[in-house]
């Protein structure tokens, strides 16, 4: 019997990646709606409560990282890692094991949120027994992920590959130690309620510097994992230069950990982490620029390719963005900038602008060129709609972080605005009524880009209703020893 | 030895690692080498050149 490729789990993770990226888009949207309008939900009677916006943030930060991105992760890296190593999955059973204990995760969130179980701890809402669940599920996909690489067939372990293993192994440190929790029915009280095992600043430096890294390794390192393999796919040809892709990957790697600190500028804090986390973030722009060069540069000499492939406008452009929003994050963690910016708008325009035009425009990319080699089709279905997908979410993007980004810089100088006799010119409730048309257009930029998924699921659609599931995609011999 | 002299060695110690990298990374004779890995997402291409999946 010929060797053959596991593309069974790629295939459902793809899949789910466009459902929950739906869904997670559609609570965002919502929540939107609820900052224009904040009684939109109160008429729905006894169910207001489930779907008020303290709830359902939490909800969609959850669902558009973990399940969303999370899934776009599992399908490109189990795919990756077996392309690349010219081998099959470790193991089948494994596999099934990671997807259907990732969609418990991800149902018993979508049911706990909105009940208002929640650890209090920002990406890290959910409830003692989903973390423990949540660590037994990660421990199988490291085995199954690491444990392929381990019987590969080819010598070299190609740079994306090194990415998503740093990725997986920081994710499971990252949620040991922030997770550490005493679970309230220890002390008779109820199950579903636990309280951190650190006290205090403490306690936040812990939280921040998981908070951190999970933009980090989970946000950034495991998406140029993906970048690493796709660009150089859809572009036909190698990335512009291999060895600035592992000075790349170690220079992210012994940098990123001291980050944290920025989030804790002017708190309870030591002032020397303070500083320390804002010249860690500094020195982060070379690494993330090196990275985000070696991408755009692997199209030099194929520039061309970038007006008739939609596909590679989406990988482009995601590299772009990943460029803005990393120049951005070090300049908001340089103290005087963080003064005005935090705690504003400005902010969810930085997120946002990694979030949408980084994470979910590399993935949607990726997935594009995935999606009809999973179901033996040359092409999606419709190419053309590909560029309206594109075009939709570009425009979103920028109408998203533009206004929010105007709306945080304002909010930012009605704060700390003084008159003469030292009282403040504006009142809070000032500042959040100059923010109602900035976030009408936030709304319609946020509803752009979720209705540019619709696109997305309707060619997905077709494109698997026209195609046979592919099984038997053969394993070359190896031929390099 | 105290906590901040232990941080204080590891520190220096990861920086000299991360030098030693680069000089891994830069060296002459693994250039070729490294040409080579990143050729790796097309190894499957040249083998199955004139047998596309249409199955």
């Amino acid at each position: 019997m010929e060797a053959t490729y596991n593309y069974k789990v790629v295939r459902q993770f793809s899949i789910m990646t466009v459902v929950w990226g739906i869904v997670g888009m559609l609570v965002g949207v919502i929540i939107a709606a609820q900052l224009m309008w904040p009684t939109l939900t109160e008429a729905l009677g006894p169910l207001a409560p489930y779907l008020s916006y303290g709830r359902l943030r939490p909800l969609h930060t959850n669902a558009v990282i973990f399940a969303f991105g999370g899934s776009a992760l599992f399908a490109t890296s189990l795919y990756i890692v077996q392309r690349t190593c010219q081998t099959r999955l470790l193991s089948d059973g494994l596999a099934a094991f990671v997807f259907w204990g990732w969609q418990l995760v991800i149902l018993l969130a979508a049911i706990s949120l909105p009940m208002g179980y929640t650890s209090g701890k920002e990406y890290a809402e959910l409830e003692w027994p989903i973390d423990l669940l949540i660590t037994v599920v990660w421990v199988a996909y490291a085995v199954l992920f690491l444990g392929t690489i381990m019987i590969r067939k080819t010598q070299h372990i190609y740079v994306a590959n090194w990415f998503f293993g740093a990725y997986i192994i920081t994710i499971a440190i990252l949620h040991l130690v922030n997770s550490a929790e005493l679970p309230w029915a220890l002390a008779g009280g109820s199950w579903f309620k636990s309280y951190s095992a650190y006290a205090g600043v403490h306690d936040a430096m812990v939280q921040w510097w998981y908070g951190h890294n999970a933009v980090g390794f989970f946000l950034t390192t495991a998406f140029l994992g993906m970048m690493y393999y796709f660009i150089p796919k859809q572009a036909g040809r190698p990335i512009f230069s291999y060895r600035l892709s592992i000075v790349h990957f170690w220079a992210l790697n012994f940098i990123y950990m001291w980050a944290g600190p920025h989030h804790l500028l002017y708190t309870a804090l030591p002032d020397w982490v303070q500083s320390l986390g804002m010249v860690f973030s500094l020195m982060l722009i070379a690494p993330s620029w090196g990275g985000m060069l070696n991408g755009i540069m692997t199209l030099s000499g194929a520039w061309h390719k970038l007006r008739t492939d939609p596909i590679l406008k989406f990988l482009i452009t995601a590299l772009s963005f990943y460029g803005m929003s990393t120049f951005e994050g070090p300049m908001m963690s340089v103290k005087t900038v963080n003064a005005l910016s935090h705690y504003t708008e400005w902010n969810i325009a930085h997120v946002h602008s990694g979030a949408l035009g980084w994470v979910a425009m590399i993935s949607i990319g990726s997935l594009y060129h995935l999606i009809p080699r999973l179901y033996g089709r040359e092409e999606m279905h419709s190419v053309r709609l590909i560029n309206v997908h594109f075009w939709w979410s570009t425009i979103g993007v920028v109408l998203y972080i533009a206004s929010m980004w105007i709306a945080g810089v304002a909010q930012g100088l009605m704060w700390r605005a003084t008159n003469l006799d030292g009282t403040l010119t504006y009142s809070f409730a000032q500042s959040v009524a100059a923010m109602y048309p900035f976030y009408a257009i936030r709304l319609i930029g946020g509803a752009m880009f979720f209705a540019g998924m619709l696109l997305m699921a309707w060619n997905v659609w077709k494109t698997v209703a026209a195609g046979k599931a592919v099984n038997d995609a053969r394993i070359p011999q190896a031929v390099t020893a | 030895m105290d906590a901040g002299t232990l941080s204080s060695i590891v520190t220096v110690l990861f920086f000299i690692l991360f030098i030693a990298i680069l000089w891994w990374v830069f060296k002459r004779d693994n250039k070729q080498k490294f040409e080579d890995a990143g050729n790796l997402p097309f190894q499957e291409d040249a083998e199955d050149a004139g047998k596309r999946r249409t199955d």
